[in-house]
């Protein structure tokens, strides 16, 4: 049970979800924004967080939208991974998508908690960031599009009160050439060890990475470096490594020297499966 | 939809076809209200955590770990536990293949596989894999729970 009160809000409307954030705020309760709520609920359990109320987006319709809009796909912060999934919009996000979790869970487990979880993996996110997606903000200066790299450089930006309504993705990127992998310590179910994500555009590979380093990434210097043909593939992902943003993490999952055996592993695989496309 | 007292929330819930008329806190889970409040204990708690799956019901139809689900969130929705299920036949080829040994993680099981039935009647190997893996069996009855799943899904048995 989680071991404390809290007030819950469903909103209709974008404006009112925000005006109750602020009203709330401002009433010292420590409110935050629910989605699917896996985490929330999970993390206030063990009383890691203790908001005073929660607001439920998933009324509020914006939030709730999977579909095009003009060329480009639009899916709404509530809408959950298995959803996203069986619609299937964007091959590359359904298959990082269904890596998260497990089938059930990813029935409650929503697009905008997976990506703004505070969990280090959060791989939904890397078909965004290869996509070079838009988010759209709402907060009390108003509703903003913002793209996608301003808000994921290693940790998530959002100010106090904001949340996030919907991602936009150029219809172009969707059905481009693609390879994830999502390797494990063991079995199928759980988080990663290195999850690769990679979209070939204009004969160039782009990657993403989550489990390498404590936030999701992608790396311009790195797919450089990957993509210089006058070098051998495995000095290609040599050289790559060396450009990683952070320290490779060490965690149950497994030791930063195991991770950088097997992301070197990874990433000569996702070289080999797209430079033949 | 709004609520301002934390502790006292009124909540209709559709449970197994019968309305339900609940007084909870917000911050009450799914999973314990079923059980203590309405008696359904068929929905078991294991990890608290939506990793074992031994708390999945159906909710509108799908497959939903109770204990990831705040009470007050399943207004309005249709839920159906274990006790709402008769004459399934995901029950009986349970109990046909004896596919379980302590029998904790059983209605789990049944209520994932029954919503895979509905959702997807024509269910090929790989979709009952991915379904499967959300639950987690102890006593390790896999075998015989694979064996469910093909008599169910009228599957055959590969090599």
């Amino acid at each position: 049970m989680i071991p404390f009160d809290f007030e819950y809000y469903r909103p209709e409307s974008i404006s009112m979800a925000v005006e109750w954030f602020q009203s709330l705020q401002a009433q010292g309760k420590n409110p935050i924004y629910y989605g699917g709520g896996t985490e929330i609920i999970t993390l206030a359990r063990n009383q890691s967080i203790q908001p005073g109320a929660v607001i439920d987006l998933k009324s509020v319709p914006e939030c709730n939208l999977l579909g095009f809009q003009n060329d480009r796909l639009v899916i709404g912060a509530c809408v959950t991974l298995s959803t996203l999934t069986a619609v299937n919009p964007f091959p590359l996000l359904s298959e990082t998508a269904q890596g998260v979790a497990d089938q059930t869970a990813r029935n409650k487990i929503t697009m905008g908690g997976n990506i703004f979880s505070e969990i280090p993996y959060r791989e939904a996110v890397l078909p965004l960031l290869l996509s070079n997606s838009h988010i759209v903000i709402a907060g009390k200066q108003g509703i903003r599009e913002i793209s996608i790299h301003h808000v994921f450089s290693e940790q998530r930006r959002l100010e106090a009160g904001e949340f996030l309504v919907c991602v936009l993705i150029d219809r172009t990127y969707l059905t481009l050439p693609y390879v994830h992998y999502k390797k494990r310590q063991i079995g199928f179910v759980g988080y990663p060890l290195v999850t690769i994500a990679a979209l070939k555009k204009d004969t160039q590979i782009h990657t993403a990475y989550s489990g390498v380093c404590p936030f999701p990434f992608q790396s311009a210097e790195m797919d450089r470096l990957l993509n210089d043909i006058s070098l051998p593939r495995a000095q290609r992902v040599h050289e790559a490594i060396l450009q990683l943003p952070a320290p490779i993490m060490t965690d149950t999952e497994g030791s930063a020297s195991y991770r950088k055996f097997v992301l070197q592993q990874t990433m000569l695989d996702t070289i080999h499966a797209l430079e033949s496309r | 939809m709004s609520f301002h007292d934390a502790a006292n929330y009124p909540v209709e819930l559709q449970v197994n076809g019968e309305k339900q008329f609940i007084r909870v806190r917000a911050a009450d889970i799914l999973l314990y209200t079923l059980r203590d409040k309405l008696g359904l204990t068929g929905c078991k708690p294991g990890c608290d955590n939506g990793d074992c799956g031994a708390c999945t019901i159906l909710l509108d139809g799908f497959p939903m770990k109770s204990c990831l689900m705040l009470t007050v969130e399943a207004a309005g929705k249709q839920l159906i536990t274990i006790e709402g299920l008769k004459n399934s036949s995901v029950q009986y080829a349970f109990a046909r293949n004896q596919a379980f040994q302590c029998g904790y993680c059983t209605p789990g099981f049944i209520m994932n596989c029954q919503g895979l039935l509905n959702a997807e009647p024509d269910a090929g190997q790989e979709t009952i894999r991915l379904w499967l893996e959300s639950n987690i069996c102890r006593c390790t009855s896999y075998e015989e729970i694979h064996q469910v799943v093909m008599d169910v899904f009228k599957l055959k048995n590969e090599g």
